[in-house]
């Protein structure tokens, strides 16, 4: 299998002291330099394979959105490398991203802010085809976009309506046929299901699924919900302030996750199943500020089976079993 | 058993220039001392107008035109204002779904906590400050005596979530309504918070309703569950019976919807179409255009509430059983 996107080492900050003022201030007679600098993503290395799932997992302020926005470079990478389709997207500028673009597309989270209000369904659909091939003509795209809107569940006869005049699910079916207007290899899709009803999460994601066979679609899906994840990805990694703790397949991570960190987030999620997957365990604090980040494992502070070592060393990656590696000194 | 709380055919509609809403369409439960109940459901089901309407905090063009709310044997449907003033935060207290806005950004913690003890309690100045310090202390948050004079802005969605839960029991009031408590939050949080609520909740002997769409969250914590659809009470039961063998379409639809951990099924089973417009509803059934179920009286005709063992109460036409699929 043919790797689509490859991402090595990537990292992510953002400096919050940009100005000069910002980053010298006066205090008690003195001049002191301040620097502040988020540091949203900390050496993040993950591929997907053509027509798969890769689900990235972890909570607000893990980088997960972060992680993914550097990949379609709506955000400027720090360092490290994108590998899209065979070629180096890491540096390339504007224009010459413009036609990977065609072959990367997202959906994003909020079906409310992410369509434009002064649009009708179809002209939304219809922006990207006329934007990424000026060949076709305005009653051309019209047919396609019309084709695609039925195919995600909106009846022709809504073409004309406007954003505010359809619900949550129905925005983000519109939202998908945008996506898939340019007939994309991978999509990013950024918490696609987290804003909508339970009955109406789980149509969005049969939906997706279906596609993704249909126009043979790989994707990278970002969620907090580990049971969301776990029900379409096939591979995934849990991330937690900014680095992969623990990534596997979806069978193996379920069946045995080993770091500490996806073991307490399974532990967490509430379910109606009788048995639990993971023994209860105790949760303590809360994650911490990418700004001062803690020494050796991030995750030390919270983990219940923290050592000494896990306050001086970063752990590295380990491969535990065959393609499930975990960063933990447990494993060392 | 003395019950608490008992709510009879209860209607709130709201009227708009579009046109009449019935959010809470005739709704009916009671609640026992140190009962839980929740109140779970898709958005716009009238599950917290339901909450809302129990604390009276309906606004304009909302109403609450017909029903009976009785607390502790009177009724507050009846009740001044002013009168209400004395019960809410007092004998039943609320927990907000947005741990951002539900608290003022520009008082400190401990003049937010020191609100509430003022209001509806006897004690002096200093008292009033050790009891704040020890009500933070109880909900977890760590060097309460610092934390005390903090803003919300510099306290993090866990901690101002803890707060809000302090200020609520902070009268040890009878009813706690909880709306939505953890949704804005993550999980690992969402963890921590239900615990401590559980634990909050026992301790102190109070009655709580938990307002949310999540039912694996009500299966951990309540002792009956109440399924709202447009405005009506789908389903009333224990939460064993609600999880394990419920009998409406909607209730099975809900359950099917989420995504297990156990299972390995490709796809999730759904419940089809959307939720019908609370201007235009069906005419018969207002689940019935999503039910697969459906057969024709079910269009034409509204089901009645009926009760299928002792406490389970089903509002469909048809309830299934246990063999049904």
């Amino acid at each position: 299998m043919s790797k689509l996107l490859e991402v090595t080492n990537l990292f992510q900050r953002f400096d919050l002291t940009k100005g000069f003022f910002d980053k010298y201030k006066f205090k008690s007679w003195k001049i002191v330099r301040e620097e502040k600098i988020v540091h949203a993503v900390n050496g993040v290395s993950f591929d997907i394979n053509q027509g798969d799932v890769y689900g990235l997992v972890g909570e607000s302020g893990s980088g997960k959105s972060t992680t993914a926005r550097t990949i379609i470079r709506l955000l400027e990478p720090y360092s490290g490398r994108i590998m899209f389709d065979g070629k180096d997207i890491t540096h390339l500028d504007e224009n010459a991203m413009r036609p990977i673009r065609r072959n990367m597309q997202m959906i994003f989270q909020d079906p409310y802010a992410s369509l434009n209000p002064r649009y009708k369904a179809i002209e939304i659909v219809m922006e990207p085809l006329l934007f990424h091939n000026r060949n076709l003509t305005t009653p051309e795209a019209e047919m396609q976009a019309l084709e695609l809107l039925e195919r995600v569940g909106i009846r022709p006869e809504q073409k004309d309506r406007y954003p505010h005049q359809f619900s949550g699910g129905q925005r983000q079916r519109i939202g998908i046929a945008r996506a898939l207007a340019v007939k994309p290899k991978l999509i990013i899709a950024d918490e696609p299901v987290s804003a909508l009803d339970v009955s109406i999460q789980a149509q969005i994601l049969n939906l997706l699924m279906d596609l993704k066979d249909e126009f043979k679609l790989s994707f990278l899906l970002i969620a907090h919900d580990l049971s969301v994840v776990k029900h379409i990805s096939d591979k995934i990694g849990v991330m937690y302030l900014g680095k992969i703790v623990e990534k596997a397949s979806k069978n193996d991570l379920f069946s045995n996750p080993l770091h500490p960190y996806t073991k307490l987030l399974l532990s967490s999620v509430p379910t109606i199943d009788e048995d639990p997957l993971v023994e209860p365990l105790e949760i303590k604090g809360e994650i911490p500020s990418p700004i001062n980040l803690p020494k050796g494992c991030y995750f030390h502070e919270r983990c219940p089976f923290a050592r000494d070592i896990c306050e001086l060393d970063t752990p590295g990656e380990r491969e535990i079993e065959p393609k499930h590696y975990v960063s933990c000194h447990i494993y060392q | 058993m003395d019950k608490l709380l008992i709510v009879k055919n209860l209607r709130t509609y709201f009227k708009t220039f579009k046109g009449l809403v019935k959010s809470v369409d005739g709704v009916d439960f009671s609640l026992e001392r140190g009962e839980t109940l929740g109140i779970v459901g898709e958005s716009g089901g009238g599950k917290s107008v339901t909450g809302f309407s129990i604390i009276k905090l309906i606004e304009e063009p909302g109403e609450i035109v017909n029903g009976q709310i009785i607390f502790e044997g009177e009724d507050l449907v009846n009740k001044s204002e002013k009168q209400m003033e004395k019960i809410r935060g007092k004998e039943i207290s609320m927990i907000f779904q947005d741990p951002m806005t539900a608290l003022n950004p520009i008082l400190s913690i401990r003049k937010q906590i020191d609100e509430a003890l003022q209001l509806h309690t006897t004690l002096g100045k200093g008292e009033r400050l050790k009891t704040s310090i020890e009500l933070l202390r109880s909900v977890g948050i760590p060097n309460p005596e610092v934390r005390i004079e903090s803003f919300p802005h510099e306290l993090s969605g866990g901690m101002r979530q803890r707060v809000i839960i302090a200020i609520a029991i902070a009268t040890n009031p009878k009813l706690i309504i909880a709306d939505e408590p953890t949704t804005a939050l993550d999980v690992t949080i969402q963890a921590q918070i239900l615990k401590l609520m559980k634990e909050v909740i026992i301790k102190n002997n109070n009655s709580l309703i938990l307002i949310t769409h999540n039912l694996a969250v009500v299966s951990q914590m309540t002792d009956k569950v109440m399924v709202m659809y447009c405005g009506k009470v789908m389903e009333q039961a224990d939460t064993e019976t609600i999880i394990h063998s419920s009998s409406h379409p909607y209730t099975r639809g809900l359950l099917s919807s989420i995504p297990r951990f156990r299972s390995n099924h490709k796809k999730l089973d759904t419940i089809e179409g959307i939720v019908p417009n609370m201007y235009n509803l069906p005419k018969g059934c207002y689940f019935a255009p999503r039910c697969k179920y459906r057969r024709s009286i079910c269009e034409t005709e509204q089901p009645s509430m009926r009760e299928t063992s002792k406490g389970h109460f089903v509002y469909c036409h048809f309830p299934l059983t246990d063999g049904d699929n």
